[in-house]
Order: structure tokens, then C-alpha cells, then sequence
């Protein structure tokens, strides 16, 4: 049984078709890569799969359960949903914004306990930010602030992670570094599901890769049979250069192709 | 701002002997001297005395309100600001206040304040309970926090407009001025009568908007991530503006509209908290109380005869100091 699968799903707003028919599957120790041009529909699949929405038509399961049917605060626990340029409103400090991610643990009227204390350490050890726990979060650097924000979504500790672009806005440093904890986070049998605009870091870094084109769901499969030079010219409209080899893959794009309308 | 944010059991050994202190102070204060100690004494030994008279039926139900007032105001503040992660929320900005105090003023506008002293308040009550439907009804299941304060300011808009036509049509010159010193705000002359009506909707108002505080904590990374966090963020935003609609008419529906307090308290004491909304909502309701009784003491201090307006002095002394809080703390709110 799959960890999460989406079968038959479209999503309207209004009257504008933005999803139609996508089937989807992610087994545990996967990371799975969405990929596709703007527009395609990539954020609004990862919404509808964390369940902060709700498809129009079609079914999302996690774990065989219908995800309209998991209480909220189970789906919060086992899933956590990194958005896209994820921030804080208020100067907190980076340890208070890592201890949000343990409100799905808590009821109403409790603090944090001396547990989620143990849990916020570790998920701040796992990313990397324990050096700068006590800084105000608004004034990291982006990559730092991303960091803080990955760190706040294992101190649920989850067994789904949802990124929508995380290393967008990234130097290659801190993009290595996300990818590389969702990569890790993949591999200690959980998952994760990431946005990537990236093409090479989704080759490096995927287990398989969904493309979606115009809210249909163009190809999927493992790196290689998706990231063709046929594919990205039909999907993206770009000519590109391929290259694989014992260090890894690599994807530039050379070209505009003149015919393609997006 | 180099503020250190205080643990909650310092804080609160701070603010609740403040409370307490200033409380007492509230009770001394008045146009004749009265020793607080006889006025307890008789009122334990069931003796009515002047003492015990201006103790129990003139001076604590006054001090009460104040306070009770005060704290709804700072947890209203806080609550409207961390919902809608803004600022410079303040409780009007749902329409609550206007929609209150228009309710009132038609009363007073029918000369039908006399026949019975529930009448106002009840009024009050059911205008900000209209105002805060018309509202729910415009925002329907829209999750735009902007629909929200849009609608919010058109329906003061609209309870200011109706309360201006109200005050050009007073009967008299006695009903229009009668109208104007109660919109300024005021907790004179209120007995115990005045409290019982306006206190349970305030504990129920309270209770709702504590509920939320968990919810308002997560809403700090935005809404998306607050609903992925298992909150729903709809039914919740509901509950909080209901908390505040019951708590700040109430309030407004026995004092009529006391400005700034729900504005400039959770500025002060945010820092204190660790800018954390949930922290904030309890401390903001106990400085709140603390500020207004100040105020009201300050009030009849200053002005002995012809009483001053308590929201007279809380606008005149809160607007410089907003100003002097925004002018600090601007580098570190974005």
C-alpha cells in the first residue's frame, strides 16, 4: 500500500479547470519530484495532497484512509507542508518558531512540555540551525530562514513532507543543503514531495518525477524516462542539452524553441 | 527594541500586585475622603454606613468596570492583531464599537434612556450583535483576511454615518449632549447593575478568544501553514471575532467607546512575551485593566468637578504614545 495516492483528481476554482484526471503515488523512502512550467498546476496538487484543500473531484488517501476522513490533527502530525517563501509575521525567535511545529501535539490550554523541548532540539540539530536558536528569524538570510522553516516541520517529525520550491530563492550552498536533508529524510523510510523548478537538482536528488503540463499530468517515472530532450521541449518549449554521467545529471536549457505556445 | 522577554511566572508577579495595588488606589480616590477600612468593617457587619454606601455602591462597581474593561479591550486588541497579523488592528476595525454604540445612541436619540436602566446596555449588546452578522454575512465563506477588515470598516463607516444623523436630529440640545459625552466614554455613575449585565458576555467573550491562542500562534508562519497544522481556520477566525463582538459590545454597551487601549496596550507588551500572540492575549488583558483603572483614577484626580471623559484622557495620552511605540519598535516589525 502506498504511503499517499491521489487517484482520478481534478480541481476547479470557480469555473476554471487548473487540475484534471492526475493519478499520483509516493511509496515510503521516496522523494518524489513535481516539475513542470508555470502555471501547470504543481503548487495546487501539493495542496490538495496535504489536504489544505479539498479536490473538487477524486480522492486522496494516506495510508488507505481517505484524507476527508483523517481527524486535522492526525493529517497535522503525519504531514507537514512547507510553503512556498515561508515566513514569520511576528520577530520570534528561531526556537519558538521551530517549537510551533509541535502545536499538533498539544491541546489547547498546554505549553510545551519538557518532550517537545527534547523534539525542537533535535529537529534544530537535524537541520543545522541549533547555532543561531536564539536569533530573531527575521533577520536570517533566506537559505538560514529556510533551514528554520524545514526545522519546524521536523519537530513534528512527519512522515510526509510537502516543499513547495524550497531552494528556489537559494545560492547552490543552501540548495544542496535542503535537498539534501529531504533526501535524508527520504531515506529513513518517510518521504517527501517537492516542488523543483530546478531540473538538475530533481534529477540529482528524485527517486521519480511527475511532469504536469496545463493541469494534466504530461509523464512520470523514474529520471531518465522523464528528463528527455523530446520531453522538456514538448512540456517546457526549451531545447536542452542532457548530460549524465558518474557525477550525476544535469539539464541546461540552450533554447527557445519559436513555435512553442505555452 | 533591546526589551528581554520576561518568563510568564515574573511577569505575572509583576503585573497582578500592580493590578492589586492600583485596584486599591482606585478605591480611595473620590470627591470625599472615606476610610476604606470602616467601609469594609460596617459592610462585613451588614451596617449601612456612608462609608460603606460609597465603598460597595459607588466605588468598587466603578473600579470593577474599569478594569473588566480595560482587560477586554487589551485581549481584543491582541486577538484582532494576531488574527489578522497586523499591527495596527484595534477592536473597532470588525465594526463592533460603532455597531454598540449606535445602539445606544438610538436609545438615548428616543429619549428612552430613563425608563430602564437595562435599556442601554441591551441596545448596545444587539448593535454590535447586528453589525458583527451584517459583517459574517458579507465576508461568507470568503478566507480573505481583507474582505474581512474591508467589510469591517464600511460597517463603521456606516454606524458612524447613522450616529452623525442622530446627533443632527437631536431633539434638544440636552439629548445631543447627552449623546456626545456618552460616546466619549465614561465609567461614572455605573452600579453594580452594570456589571452584572456587561460581565457575562465579557467572561464568555474571553473564553473564546483564549481558545484561540494556539491557533493565533500558528497563524504567525500564515494561513496555508496554520491549516496544514490541522487548524481550521475558518470556523476558528469565527469563534475569535465572535469572542470579541460579545466581550468589546459589552464593554462598549455600559462605557461607551474608549479609544486606544485596545490599540496601544499589546504594543507595550508584546516584547515582554516574546512577540508570541498566545502569551500576548493574557498579558494584554491584565495591563489593560492596570491602564484603565490608572486612567480612570487620573480622571478624577485631575478634574474634580465636571469630570473629565475616561475616553477622552486614554485617546489624548494613548495617540502620542503610539506614535512614540511605532517610532521604536519600527525596525523591528516589518
Amino acid at each position: 500500500m502506498s504511503l499517499l495516492s491521489g487517484h482520478g483528481i481534478d480541481y476547479h476554482i470557480e469555473t476554471i479547470r487548473i487540475l484534471e484526471g492526475i493519478d499520483i503515488q509516493v511509496e515510503s523512502g521516496e522523494l518524489v519530484g513535481l516539475i513542470g512550467p508555470n502555471g501547470a498546476g504543481k503548487s495546487s496538487l501539493l495542496r490538495l495532497l496535504t489536504g489544505v484543500e479539498a479536490c473538487t473531484w477524486g480522492e486522496v488517501r494516506f495510508d488507505g484512509q481517505p484524507m476527508t476522513q483523517m481527524p486535522a490533527m492526525q493529517r497535522a502530525q503525519r504531514m507537514g507542508y512547507l510553503v512556498q517563501g515561508a515566513m514569520a509575521y511576528w520577530p520570534f525567535s528561531v526556537e519558538k518558531v521551530v517549537e510551533l511545529g509541535r502545536i499538533p501535539y498539544q491541546k489547547w490550554w498546554q505549553q510545551a512540555s519538557s518532550e517537545d523541548q527534547v523534539k525542537v532540539e533535535a529537529a534544530m540539530t537535524k537541520t543545522e540551525t541549533l547555532a543561531f536558536r536564539n536569533r530573531i528569524v527575521t533577520t536570517l538570510s533566506g537559505g538560514e530562514q529556510t533551514l528554520v522553516m524545514l526545522a519546524r516541520i521536523f519537530a513534528t517529525e512527519p512522515d510526509l513532507i510537502f516543499a513547495d520550491e524550497p531552494v528556489a530563492a537559494l545560492d547552490p550552498y543552501h540548495q544542496l543543503h535542503v535537498m539534501e536533508i529531504l533526501r535524508n529524510h527520504a531515506t529513513e523510510n518517510r518521504a517527501a514531495i517537492v516542488v523543483l523548478h530546478d531540473l538538475s537538482l530533481a534529477a540529482r536528488f528524485c527517486d521519480r518525477l511527475y511532469l504536469l503540463n496545463h493541469g494534466k499530468l504530461d509523464c512520470s517515472g523514474s529520471v531518465n524516462e522523464v528528463l528527455t530532450r523530446e520531453n522538456i521541449a514538448r512540456v517546457y518549449g526549451v531545447d536542452s542539452h542532457i548530460e549524465c554521467n558518474q557525477k550525476g545529471v544535469s539539464v541546461t536549457s540552450l533554447a527557445r524553441i519559436s513555435e512553442h505556445h505555452p | 527594541m533591546n526589551i528581554r522577554a520576561l518568563q510568564p511566572r515574573v511577569l505575572y508577579a509583576i503585573l497582578l500586585p500592580v493590578l492589586l495595588l492600583v485596584l486599591l488606589l482606585a478605591l480611595n480616590v473620590g470627591p470625599v475622603d472615606i476610610d476604606l477600612g470602616k467601609g469594609m468593617l460596617d459592610w462585613f457587619n451588614e451596617l449601612t454606613t456612608m462609608e460603606s454606601l460609597i465603598l460597595f455602591e459607588i466605588r468598587l462597581p466603578r473600579s470593577l468596570l474599569a478594569m473588566v474593561i480595560g482587560a477586554t479591550l487589551g485581549l481584543a486588541g491582541a486577538a484582532l492583531q494576531g488574527l489578522l497579523r497586523n499591527p495596527l488592528a484595534e477592536p473597532g476595525i470588525i465594526g463592533v464599537s460603532n455597531g454598540a454604540a449606535l445602539g445606544a445612541v438610538i436609545v438615548f436619540y428616543y429619549g428612552m434612556a430613563g425608563f430602564a436602566w437595562f435599556l442601554l446596555p441591551l441596545a448596545g449588546l444587539l448593535g454590535a450583535l447586528i453589525a458583527v452578522s451584517i459583517i459574517l454575512l458579507l465576508v461568507g465563506q470568503s478566507r480573505s483576511i481583507v474582505t474581512l477588515i474591508l467589510a469591517g470598516i464600511a460597517i463603521n463607516a456606516v454606524g458612524g454615518a447613522l450616529i452623525a444623523l442622530a446627533l443632527n436630529f437631536a431633539e434638544s440640545p440636552y439629548a445631543m449632549q447627552e449623546i456626545l459625552f456618552w460616546l466619549l466614554g465614561s465609567v461614572s455613575n455605573r452600579s453594580v447593575n452594570e456589571l452584572f449585565i456587561a460581565l457575562p458576555f465579557m467572561l464568555v467573550g474571553w473564553g473564546m478568544i483564549l481558545y484561540c491562542g494556539r491557533f493565533l500562534n500558528a497563524l504567525t508562519l500564515g494561513e496555508e501553514t496554520a491549516k496544514s497544522m490541522g487548524f481550521d481556520v475558518v470556523r476558528l477566525r469565527l469563534v475569535l471575532v465572535l469572542g470579541v463582538t460579545a466581550s468589546v459590545g459589552a464593554a462598549v454597551s455600559v462605557a461607551g467607546n474608549i479609544g486606544f487601549v485596545g490599540l496601544v496596550v499589546p504594543h507595550l507588551v508584546r516584547p515582554f512575551v516574546a512577540y508570541e500572540p498566545r502569551r500576548l492575549l493574557l498579558a494584554s488583558g491584565v495591563t489593560g485593566a492596570i491602564l484603565l483603572l490608572v486612567a480612570d483614577i487620573a480622571v478624577q484626580v485631575l478634574s474634580s468637578n465636571g469630570e473629565m471623559k475616561l475616553g477622552v484622557i486614554t485617546s489624548l495620552v494613548g495617540a502620542p504614545f503610539f506614535l512614540f511605540l511605532i517610532l521604536k519598535s519600527r525596525n523591528v516589525l516589518q
